[in-house]
């Protein structure tokens, strides 16, 4: 359409990028904290006793099966988290009574409940990476299905605007406004590439199922039945049992363990499900870790509740076709990663954040330099995009802060106080939109730069003041994840506070740009780091 | 005007090509039904990617058009008889 393959291809580039840039911005923010949830849940849940991943599953199994004996006995199904390691540190118990409701418990290394405040934690943050937030369902499915593909073209056209990639690792000149942006865009997109095409093709295989079922229809025809069907043969589900309503005592759970793990590994259980418990149809589904390697999938064993006869194994690895598309999502989830992956994997990410924000900034500061040597004045359309940006790649930022601020600061009892979390945070993205349309551009980076410092470097000192556990505190008992967020929290206050330094007294009509490349990248990078 | 034809073909005529080339890819290179359903998708998406910038590149709208329902329409009969029971 445009005069040759990579003009068009970078015309492609510009527009997909722009379209949906602030939501991919959102999901590469709440995704980066994704890599980090547990890590989140247990800030934000103090009262909660460090890690138990010590405890063996023997012990996890028996004295949850106690509590639920004890106290849901009639539940239609029961669930005890053990835990194995940094995805699961705490002893969880999850269940359904007779209405289907799910309730959930906490248990202590003596099997005591532990009360904590009601908070939805790194998970619904990291939840709000493909569900959003206040949108139905399937639209959300569908909006992150497209923003996946577009990011997807975004990628692959990116790479096929640019003549010199190789080149393009070592360039960076500053201080040179477009350029420097470009050359920021460029060696944050070209050092992550592998990563950022992996992390958007993986994203749509975890989409698929919902946005390419005309598949399923074509092998398995169409109706629900069918789908059904599809996913029992893929995921080698069993059939389910119905309770017999003949009451009859659950076999013991130790030996079933004591089965799985001589198959499996010592410690190797992540989960114990118990359908119908107290039912002549129990069942006893053990599964193995999740996060053992990048395939994303755990061998399981199903026995019966009753005889405690073992029914039915499911290995971990199925098909090539099976293992394909797990070991995509595998690498996507990174729940398999120690601590030194897991740095490269939020290394990664972040640089995909910056890359975002990098882009959307250069998009204005291009058409910014083009107006102003014209000598007009801002074009509708950029002063929106130069507006959403400020708001966006600093408010989003502002707002997560608020998020961790606003898990210490509503009281315990207030009703509804989790998604109160939520509601705070998207108020304050709110009010740094409406601020960012209230002021112009630069004031607009300068200001918000002076708010997040404030809100990031609150969050230590508000902790320190509502709870037991401040940093010193941390310190002195080795509790690294407590220590390391309270220290990012700093970290990136402190950033954000020499960003909007470096800021300082620039003339208000000159566009974020030039001098400040440099910064604006770190900026947009460390503040996506919980 | 251009541009929304173009994004057009690329949208929808670009999500028909992905489907029949899936299901002629999912059966060519699966024994078994629910792998050629995993695998259909998984190709699927190169195929839609490439289909997305074949409709932004071409000379004209129309020849985006064209070039994405020709192979659709040549693939569409296979697809069509695999979803009469080529696994049956």
């Amino acid at each position: 359409m445009k005069d040759g393959f990579r003009q068009s291809m970078a015309w492609l580039h510009t527009w997909t990028g722009l379209v949906l840039g602030w939501l991919l911005y959102f999901i590469f923010v709440t995704g980066t904290l994704g890599y980090l949830d547990t890590e989140i849940d247990r800030w934000m849940q103090p009262e909660l006793p460090p890690a138990a991943d010590n405890m063996t599953p023997t012990r996890a199994v028996t004295l949850g099966h106690d509590w639920l004996q004890a106290n849901v006995a009639s539940a239609k199904e029961w669930n005890i988290l053990v835990p194995s390691d940094r995805n699961i540190p705490q002893l969880r118990l999850y269940w359904r009574d007779t209405d289907n409701e799910r309730d959930s418990v906490n248990l202590d290394a003596a099997g005591e409940p532990v009360a904590a405040r009601d908070t939805g934690g790194g998970q619904r943050l990291y939840r709000m990476h493909w569900q959003l937030h206040y949108l139905p369902g399937w639209f959300t499915g569908w909006l992150i299905s497209i923003a996946t593909f577009v990011m997807f073209v975004a990628m692959v056209t990116g790479v096929i605007t640019h003549k010199k990639i190789f080149k393009d690792f070592f360039t960076f000149r500053p201080y040179k406004g477009q350029r420097s942006w470009l050359d920021a865009h460029n060696a944050l997109s070209v050092l992550s590439l592998p990563f950022q095409l992996m992390i958007t093709y993986s994203g749509l295989v975890f989409m698929m199922f919902l946005c390419m079922p005309l598949l399923i229809s074509a092998f398995y025809g169409g109706g629900e039945a069918a789908e059904e069907s599809f996913f029992d043969e893929v995921f080698l589900e069993e059939p389910e049992v119905t309770p017999s309503g003949e009451p009859a005592a659950l076999v013991d759970l130790a030996p079933l363990i004591a089965q799985a793990e001589a198959r499996w590994g010592a410690g190797r259980i992540s989960h114990v499900g118990i359908k119908q418990p107290g039912d002549a149809n129990a069942r006893v589904h053990v599964n193995g870790l999740y996060s053992a390697g990048p395939l994303r999938t755990s061998p399981g064993m199903t026995f019966d509740g009753v005889t405690g006869e073992l029914l039915h194994e499911r290995a971990a690895s199925g098909t090539v076709a099976r293992n394909t598309r797990d070991v995509f999502l595998g690498l996507h989830e990174g729940m398999f990663a120690g601590p030194l992956l897991r740095f490269f994997y939020l290394l990664s990410s972040v640089m995909g954040t910056a890359m975002i924000a990098t882009g959307l900034i250069l998009w204005t500061v291009k058409r910014r330099q083009k107006l102003d040597s014209k000598g007009e004045g801002a074009a509708l359309g950029v002063a929106l995009v130069e507006r959403l940006n400020v708001g966006t790649v600093v408010g989003l930022n502002i707002a997560v802060a608020v998020y961790f601020l606003a898990n210490r600061l509503i009281p315990a009892d207030f009703e509804g106080r989790a998604d109160w979390e939520v509601h705070a945070m998207f108020l304050a993205w709110a009010a740094m939109l409406i601020h960012a349309g209230l002021r112009s551009p630069a004031q607009g980076w300068r200001e918000q730069c002076v708010i997040a410092a404030v809100a990031f470097c609150a969050v230590p000192v508000v902790n320190a003041l509502t709870t037991e556990r401040h940093l010193v505190h941390s310190l002195a008992m080795g509790d690294w994840v407590f220590a390391g967020f309270d220290l990012a929290m700093i970290a990136t206050g402190l950033t954000a506070a020499a960003v909007a330094f470096y800021l300082r007294g620039k003339p208000a009509e000159q566009p974020a740009g030039s001098r400040r490349a440099a910064n604006r990248r770190r900026d947009a990078s460390v503040s996506a780091r919980p | 005007m251009a541009v929304t034809s173009r994004l057009l073909a690329a949208t929808l005529g670009g999500y028909a090509l992905s489907v029949v080339a899936g299901v002629v890819a999912g059966y060519g290179l699966s024994v078994a039904r629910p792998d050629a359903v995993l695998v259909g998708m998984m190709f699927s998406f190169v195929v839609y990617t490439g289909a997305f910038l074949w409709a932004f590149s071409t000379r004209s709208a129309t020849r985006a058009w064209l070039g994405l329902m020709l192979p659709t329409l040549l693939l569409a009969g296979p697809a069509w008889w695999i979803t009469q029971g080529g696994f049956a």
